[in-house]
């Protein structure tokens, strides 16, 4: 059978199970979106390719499969050059397809012209140049391949348009054949049995939960394996929901913006069991000083991530829940045979903390709107299941403490790359690939007005999500750190709580919208945005911009150093 | 300085691009090559980086897990100097009048080497050897007035009696 390049293109999709393709079509791309009209792939028409990308990783983060993205070449593949660094920082399942000039003309400059391999070479698990049409089946397979399997990641195929217009013979091969591309499959029996034994001795653990958890899809065998040895269990940025927030062994989120009991039980304890998370810097404060009594078993399907920043005396290179299960079994057969150290006074010692420094804010009846108060009315008047996809800033540090996860892939952001903007489109993915669930994007001001136009995209393709913009008038988290560390000097951090105007500018784009300026608004207008279902939703809550997130432990100090902020008893 | 300097024999796969990723990689996670060299191999699928890294600057433990990471990447090795056979050419163009020409003969011959092109006040030389020998090679020839030196980087291959292990930090889950 002969194809098209193109056609061959759509068919490899089609087969690798895309349901979804988020782009926008241009020049070099447009023969690979016209055997589109025939396919059974919904294609989601962007207003800038910067959203494709990004819908592409919420689609990812809250399904698991891979997002897929198709955009032309030159600025289109540059616009989605952030969301590409942004995947790869969080390690998200992508297939980004940009188009390129004819194959003929690359290295002359030609119109709209880049050199897309080079650009994203760094930002990408792997890319290809597509040379002879013949060669596409197998690389489509390549890169799903890539995407998905390991450490998963963003991967990036560029087709020049020629490529795309020239005929092959069809095919679909069996397997992929990538001799330098082998991740680690097994386990080591021997190392399973030392971690256990660490464990079975260690009188203050934790259980350091990351995003892997969720990659793996472990996060039942993460449960069974922390109720069976009462464990405490932290759960980063990037793993909120992988561990339930409203069960008795959760300590929350630890790390810069984290609650006080889990930064400080991780910085007690004398074992940090580390599942699938990779030391990063906002989690461990400065380096020399994080956790310093404790002995480490670091668990990671990526080899690199082992001893990069804090060396383990237990490594374990390996699938996070193939690696729990077999922990589990050790575990069990441990407990069988002697007797673990009783958690008893460490747990009284977390109390404690839980106790005296609990998350706190106060909310004045006629005071101005709390942004906390916002998330914990969104939070109770929204289905448990609900998935929140966050910007990044103050916003986003609220929405991690104070919503409660109780379910895995119900927390969409951006982690590793922090990029302003990722939460409108990253819920518009996420509803598209969970259309059954409610998908709040909580989101700041500036990071509204970053992608905001992708709210057309969402009313034209009837996805009803609905945002909730803290607008506090300001670059919230540059501002907290010029107050607290430039002697409340502002530069270039207030923004205007009109100009926009969040209402006017909604509703243009197709949004029944809402403002929200007093407390006793919040619940009502929630409501009424939780029964609106054809159609995005836009509440624009003016909230006080002298809030500041805490507790925090200022960048560069140790994490022993944290500051707790208010407490309800005014305590230290 | 030469001992923490660490020789990796890198062989990839022979595609078009492989250098840049290899050399990008460096340049983005800051590791500093001290040499490159890069030929196919006896199977033309796969090519040969011999890289030589500053250990100082750059963790070699994660030198070669981040190297591997690449998907062109096939294999890593580590190479100490002990267990392996390195080479490296040098070819310098000297100032040689015709009365120095035949000292500058006889020195060359003292490494092996060859004179390869011939001027009428110059001459230009070649030498292979071991990296330190060819840093005597040079200090020699200064002394006649070098115009021009290139040299190639070092290729190194395991020696044949003890061999040498692949590095177990990479393609192993036991690390």
């Amino acid at each position: 059978m002969k194809l098209t390049g193109a056609q061959a293109l759509i068919k490899s999709l089609e087969l690798e199970g895309t349901e979804v393709v988020f782009g926008l079509p241009g020049g070099a791309i447009l023969p690979v979106y016209d055997p589109l009209i025939d396919s059974s792939i919904r294609h989601i028409l962007v207003r800038h390719e910067q959203g494709a990308g990004h819908m592409a990783e919420g689609y990812a983060h809250a399904t698991g499969r891979p997002g897929v993205a198709m955009v032309t070449s030159g600025p289109a593949a540059t616009n989605i050059v952030t969301p590409l660094c942004d995947a790869y920082m969080d390690s998200i399942p992508l297939v980004v397809i940009t188009g390129q000039v004819p194959y003929s003309v690359i290295g002359t400059d030609a119109f709209q012209e880049c050199d897309t391999v080079g650009i994203t070479m760094p930002v990408t698990k792997h890319n290809w140049l597509i040379t002879d049409p013949a060669d596409i089946p197998e690389i489509v397979r390549e890169a799903f391949h890539v995407a998905t399997t390991g450490r998963p990641g963003p991967v990036l195929i560029d087709i020049p348009k020629d490529v795309a217009i020239e005929s092959m013979d069809w095919y679909w091969p069996d397997s992929v054949d990538l001799p330098g591309y082998k991740p680690t499959n097994k386990v080591s029996t021997k190392l399973i049995k030392d971690a256990a034994r660490l464990m079975s001795t260690a009188k203050k653990p934790v259980i350091y939960a990351g995003g892997g958890i969720l990659k793996a899809r472990a996060a039942e065998a993460l449960r069974e394996l922390a109720e069976m040895t009462g464990i405490p269990v932290v759960t980063t940025l990037m793993a909120r929901g992988a561990f339930p927030d409203r069960h008795d062994l959760c300590l929350g989120m630890p790390g810069m913006h984290g609650n006080y009991t889990a930064i400080t039980a991780l910085q007690e304890a004398d074992l940090l069991i580390a599942l699938g998370s990779r030391f990063d810097d906002r989690v461990t404060g400065k380096v020399d000083a994080f956790a310093p009594n404790a002995k480490i078993i670091h668990v990671d399907i990526d080899p690199a991530e082992i001893g990069k920043v804090r060396r383990p005396d237990v490594p374990i290179v390996g699938d996070c829940r193939r690696v729990i299960e077999e922990l589990v079994k050790a575990v069990r057969s441990d407990l069988e045979k002697r007797h673990w150290p009783d958690l008893i006074p460490w747990w009284s010692e977390i109390r404690t903390w839980q106790r005296d420094f609990p998350l706190y804010y106060e909310q004045e009846e006629d005071g101005p709107l709390k942004p906390q108060f916002v998330i914990e009315k969104l939070r109770d008047l929204s289905p448990d299941d609900t998935i929140v996809a966050s910007g990044v800033g103050q916003h986003q540090m609220w929405a991690s403490q104070h919503w409660k996860f109780d379910y895995p892939y119900t927390w969409v952001n951006s982690g590793g790359l922090g990029t302003m903007g990722f939460s409108v489109p990253a819920a518009i993915g996420a509803k598209v690939g969970r259309p059954d669930r409610t998908v709040w994007s909580i989101d700041g001001d500036g990071c509204f007005q970053m992608t905001a136009q992708e709210l057309v995209t969402a009313s034209a393709e009837q996805i009803p999500i609905k945002v909730a913009i803290l607008n506090n008038a300001y670059l919230g988290m540059v501002r907290q750190w010029q107050e607290m560390f430039y002697e409340e000097r502002y530069s270039e951090v207030y923004l205007s709580p009109d100009l926009p105007d969040y209402v006017k500018w909604a509703e243009a784009m197709g949004c029944i919208a809402f403002r929200v300026d007093s407390p006793e608004d919040v619940a009502p207008t929630i409501e009424k945005a939780n029964a609106i279902t054809d159609r995005p939703v836009v509440i624009d809550f003016r909230t006080d911009y002298r809030e500041k997130v805490f507790p925090m432990v200022p960048a560069g100090a140790s994490n022993s150093d944290v500051l707790p902020g208010p407490t309800p008893n005014g305590g230290k | 300085m030469e001992q923490h300097h660490h020789i990796l024999s890198v062989l990839v796969e022979n595609k078009a691009g492989v250098l840049s990723r290899v050399a990008g990689l460096f340049t983005r996670r800051g590791y500093n090559i001290f040499s490159l060299a890069v030929s196919p191999t006896e199977d033309v699928r796969y090519s040969r980086m011999t890289v030589v890294v500053d250990g100082d600057s750059s963790p070699i433990e994660q030198v070669t897990k981040q190297l591997n990471k690449l998907i062109p990447v096939i294999e890593i090795r580590e190479l100490a100097a002990s267990d392996a056979v390195e080479r490296e050419l040098l070819i310098a163009t000297v100032k040689a009048s015709a009365e120095e020409r035949s000292h500058l003969i006889d020195l060359v011959s003292i490494f092996d080497g060859q004179v390869i092109d011939v001027g009428v006040a110059s001459v230009t030389v070649m030498v292979a050897g071991t990296p330190d020998g060819l840093d005597a090679v040079a200090d020699l020839l200064a002394p006649y007035g070098i115009s021009e030196l290139q040299r190639t980087g070092r290729v190194a291959l395991p020696r044949l009696i003890r061999g040498s292990r692949p590095l177990k930090a990479v393609k192993s889950s036991d690390q």
